[in-house]
């Protein structure tokens, strides 16, 4: 009976193909939806990931996420250095300048400065360059996007000039630097130099991070720093965390994507359990019909279950392969640039359409089993 | 014994004021070998009788019995059992599945039963070329015409060897000569000396068909006449 069923299925062609788009549709709208708007949240996280050579951050007490500094004072970065634990504990200078071209494009930028002398924090994804060219003077590294913004229509070429508070810096080096979540062109520089990249303040220190010794976890350490110093200190995934949080408290980011996602979730309720419901529904006389003949409502059930399995599977499977294809091509475009399908979206919505098909196929059962058989002779 | 024996049998539908009595008593019988004809007014219980008979509907009190079998001893699983195996059914709007051929619409009782598709399909198509319409075995259902889905339903019927056929007002949807056909086939390919027809039917043009004919009004039996003209079918 399971070919019956599946016959039964596709007899009407343009039902079935409806069926189908819309399962693809709301799979493909939810999971993007969903994904795009994490990939949004998690970019707030993305400069805190990029320095990949620390653990632990150091910043100025109340200090809410990575935009938000607070400057500390030098003798800060020997505090730290002397908590027990430490490995190593080094400075980075986050600055907002603005970078200007000789061709007259101007740009704000996100200028970090990495500590002379061990350059932790530099870029490891190089599209040209090589990162360790920071330690020639008057040198940056600029990210793609960066580049592209102040430079436009052309070419990625090394040796480019920028102008930064008066100051000549040649760019030695190309990123594929995780994007953040401001469009600021993201450059790195020593940190000495980079403090001559904006007007002097009295204290420029925006933070200090550290390794933990490898008999002590970064936890461990950031509470001991906490402790010692009476400076902030969070772990690099903290950190991140602190951050995307505060974009989602304090943006109207999630209210707009939830919105969006709550009505893809209605639609994908109303127009794939309604068409799934309605399925059924136009197939009641047929359902009667193989009732008088002697199929048992366990037969049935199974009949159901599997329609109801079978487009799941293909309209999901079409829904998360137009997502995966989005996901290909977006990086081709510049804003949307580490861009990914989450996992967890893809099986999250796939286990909702799921439930969403479960519940339409369910009610409609309801009706088949409730049927009775005499009413084919009606 | 008879194929089919009704004792008394009443069926009310509805509650209270609303409450409509359709069957009053009914005594009924269709012996083996015979064509039985139910025939009577629209609204006389004639189809609430055979859907009782054919265990689609339970009666408030009487006694049923097929072949000597009484339905209301079964559990419901065996009465869905006993029907999927002892009956075939011909309804008046045919109720094929659209999305199947013709064969595949005759074979559903032997799916049903869970044998091989392949299988079911080849007998399905061997009994619809007995019917006459073995060349539209491929077809889907809406590309024949009244009288070959009426067959393919009455294949339908017949594929897996029922010992009881119930036709709901088989040549309702037909013109008269397709009717005349339709009952023809009925007549000769399922009349068998170990089997039982019943037809409910108010199309007094094919009652010569019927070896016997039970008349019902207002949810009774008021007399059965035996057509000793029947037309022959075996």
């Amino acid at each position: 009976m399971i070919f019956v069923a599946f016959r039964m299925l596709i007899g009407d062609r343009a039902k079935y193909i409806g069926l189908l788009f819309a399962v693809a549709f709301s799979t493909f709208l939810l999971q993007n939806q969903s994904s795009i708007f994490s990939n949004l949240m998690k970019r707030a996280g993305n400069q805190i990931r990029d320095v990949t050579d620390a653990d632990v951050w150091v910043m100025a007490p109340k200090t809410d996420y990575f935009d938000q500094t607070k400057p500390l004072q030098e003798t800060d970065l020997l505090k730290v250095r002397g908590v027990p634990g430490v490995d190593f504990a080094v400075r980075i200078f986050k600055g907002l300048p603005i970078a200007n071209t000789r061709s007259g494009h101007f740009a704000a930028c996100s200028v970090l400065g990495l500590d002379d002398t061990t350059l932790v924090g530099a870029p490891r994804n190089m599209i040209q360059g090589d990162w360790r060219d920071l330690w020639k003077p008057n040198s940056v590294i600029i990210d793609k996007a960066g580049y592209l913004l102040l430079f436009p229509g052309e070419e990625l070429r090394l040796g480019r000039e920028l102008e930064l508070n008066d100051k000549l810096v040649r760019v030695v080096g190309i990123s594929d630097a995780l994007p953040a979540f401001t469009t600021f062109p993201l450059i790195h520089a020593r940190y000495s130099e980079a403090l001559t990249f904006q007007g002097r303040q009295r204290q420029q220190l925006s933070f200090v991070v550290a390794r933990p010794r490898s008999d002590v976890t970064p936890e461990e350490l950031a509470n001991r720093i906490e402790r010692e110093t009476g400076l902030k200190a969070m772990t690099t995934s903290r950190f991140q965390w602190a951050s995307v949080s505060y974009y989602l408290k304090n943006t109207g980011i999630p209210v707009n994507f939830g919105i969006t996602v709550v009505v893809s979730i209605i639609v994908g309720l109303v127009v794939t359990g309604q068409t799934f419901y309605l399925f059924i529904l136009e197939n009641l006389k047929q359902f009667g019909a193989l009732k008088a003949i002697g199929v048992t409502n366990g037969v049935m059930l199974m009949m159901v279950l599997f329609q109801s399995l079978l487009v799941w599977f293909i309209g999901v499977g079409f829904g998360t392969a137009l997502s995966a294809t989005f996901f290909n091509i977006s990086p081709f475009v510049i804003q949307l640039r580490h861009f990914i399908l989450f996992w967890e979206s893809a099986v999250g919505v796939a286990a909702f359409m799921l439930l969403v098909i479960g519940l339409a196929s369910s009610a409609g059962l309801i009706r088949v089993i409730r049927l009775q058989p005499a009413e084919v002779f009606r | 014994m008879n194929a089919v024996h009704c004792h008394q049998i009443e069926k009310s539908f509805g509650t209270g004021e609303t409450q409509v009595k359709v069957l009053r008593g009914v005594d009924f019988t269709a012996e083996r070998g015979e064509m039985t004809f139910l025939v009577g007014p629209s609204g006389c219980g004639k189809t609430t009788l055979i859907s009782i008979i054919a265990g689609l509907l339970g009666s408030d009190s009487g006694k049923v019995s097929l072949f000597g079998e009484s339905l209301a001893e079964l559990s419901a699983r065996d009465q869905i059992l006993f029907r999927r195996r002892h009956l075939g059914f011909v309804f008046q709007q045919y109720n094929l599945l659209p999305s199947l051929t013709a064969a595949e619409n005759a074979a559903v009782p032997l799916l049903a039963a869970g044998m091989n598709r392949k299988a079911a399909v080849k007998k399905a198509s061997d009994l619809l070329g007995v019917l006459g319409v073995g060349h539209r075995a491929d077809a889907a259902p809406r590309l024949l015409s009244g009288g070959q889905q009426q067959r393919v339903a009455l294949a339908r019927a017949l594929v897996h060897e029922p010992r009881l056929i119930i036709c709901d007002e088989p040549t309702a949807a037909l013109d008269h000569k397709s009717g005349e056909s339709v009952m023809e086939l009925l007549s000769s390919s399922a009349v068998h000396p170990d089997r039982a027809v019943v037809v409910v039917t108010h199309d007094n043009r094919v009652f010569h068909f019927a070896h016997r004919i039970a008349h019902m009004d207002d949810g009774i039996i008021t007399h059965t006449e035996t057509n000793t003209a029947s037309t022959p079918s075996h």
